[in-house]
């Protein structure tokens, strides 16, 4: 379970990075964020920005969408 | 190989792409530092279906459907296309309409920026200053909490519509079809209008771009927000190796020309040069893309990103209507006026269109 929810589903760039972004500095170490997109450019412009950000990034498929799980 | 698109590579391979053949197609035709440009192809486009009736500027520019249809075939070829819609499209026209606005008052879009500088022409230098100043404002607004909210699937039918009206501008551009005595479609006899390579060119290099850049995502505005915002240099070194490649491919051509005066279709005030692409730049910023990237995502099923190519185009027929376009001896009578208003929109959208701030 993470700590945190965002949806940027439907949301165009750059708007999924800045909120991931956003919730990422939040977040204390060891903690989690799950970020839900719905297009693959969504999806690797939110693990190249985290990536950045000294973060682990485990990606799933569900359906069309995708779930960006990030770890401090 | 999937990796290779997402990767700086890839980038720099679209990149490459565009910058040897932008100046090549002005080899085999295409007007003056303008092998590719978005907002003038858009615009001569809106010439040739009688929008505007300036005589010097139509023709059905198969660059521009090239691009649809190399985008949508990379989104089919990749399972990318994804018919989507709903989020303030009334927004997006308008921002069209602008974009188009400012970038025919500096005489550009950020591609065609990047080609004439790469071909010696110093007033694109002020062009790409505002083109990143008007981002820079963008950026502002984002951190602000800027959005137009979120766009929603949709069928498959509507994902399509904007590549459909390319199929038939294409037939009518190669059948070179008349509908009436003197009337549309438009052909210029002189100007920059009748200046083209082969049709089957431009198609042919359009769909290449189109497909590369549907891949890399390739943009030029997202380049310059992408650095301000994120301090992500992914997209710039898309724009260049772009400007690199076409330094390289207009001096190995003889279309290298330095200076300010002379400069093929382009004009030497330097306050609208600028002021010009700070409205363009700040309307794409808000929009979310380049005129290019627009049109790719229209070809991946954007019907937002669809809307927008449309304001461009209908902006065009305005500018040209009411003296608000650019010529090579400046700014249209009213020209700069249209870009205060412009940016006076695009700064009231800003602050108005903002998420709740949690």
């Amino acid at each position: 379970m993470s700590d945190q929810l965002v949806d940027a589903r439907g949301l165009s760039c750059p708007q999924p990075v800045i909120m991931s972004r956003d919730a990422v500095k939040k977040l204390e170490s060891g903690g989690s964020v799950e970020v839900l997109v719905d297009t693959v450019t969504s999806r690797d412009n939110v693990r190249r920005a985290v990536e950045n950000m000294e973060c682990t990034v485990e990606i799933q498929e569900v359906g069309d969408e995708f779930r960006v799980m990030i770890k401090k | 190989m999937k990796r290779f698109w997402s990767s700086p590579w890839g980038i720099v391979s679209a990149g490459l792409f565009v910058g040897v053949f932008a100046p090549l197609l002005q080899k085999w035709g295409n007007p003056g530092n303008m092998g590719i440009c978005v907002a003038c192809f858009e615009r001569d486009i809106a010439g040739a279906l009688g929008l505007h009736r300036a005589a010097v500027v139509q023709y059905l520019r198969p660059e521009i459907m090239g691009f649809v249809f190399g985008a949508l075939i990379a989104a089919y070829a990749f399972k990318e296309f994804k018919p989507r819609v709903g989020s303030a499209p009334i927004v997006r026209f308008v921002l069209g309409f602008f974009a188009m606005i400012g970038a025919l008052v500096f005489l550009g879009c950020p591609w065609r920026a990047l080609l004439r500088l790469a071909a010696g022409d110093l007033n694109a230098a002020l062009g790409l200053l505002g083109l990143a100043a008007g981002i820079g404002i963008g950026v502002v607004f984002m951190r602000m909490g800027y959005s137009l909210g979120r766009s929603y699937r949709t069928y498959t039918a509507v994902g399509w519509i904007l590549p459909v009206i390319m199929i038939l501008l294409l037939v009518l551009r190669v059948l070179e079809f008349s509908f009436t005595e003197g009337g549309p479609i438009f052909f210029s006899a002189e100007g920059p209008g009748v200046m083209y390579a082969p049709w089957v060119i431009s198609l042919a290099v359009g769909m290449g771009i189109g497909f590369l850049a549907q891949r890399t995502r390739f943009c030029t505005m997202g380049a310059f927000r992408d650095l301000m915002l994120i301090r992500d240099p992914h997209l710039f070194w898309g724009i260049l190796s772009f400007a690199g490649a076409a330094l390289v491919t207009n001096l190995l051509l003889g279309q290298f020309n330095l200076g300010f005066e002379g400069q093929p279709v382009a004009h030497t005030n330097h306050l609208w040069n600028f002021g010009g692409m700070v409205l363009a730049g700040l309307a794409f910023a808000l929009a979310g893309g380049c005129p290019g990237r627009q049109i790719f995502m229209s070809g991946e099923g954007d019907g937002d990103a669809a809307i927008f190519v449309i304001g461009m185009i209908v902006g065009a027929g305005f500018a040209h209507n009411f003296g608000l376009a650019s010529s090579t001896t400046g700014p249209g009578p009213w020209g700069p006026a249209a870009v205060i208003v412009g940016l006076a929109v695009c700064v009231l959208f800003g602050l108005t269109m903002r998420q709740r701030m949690d």
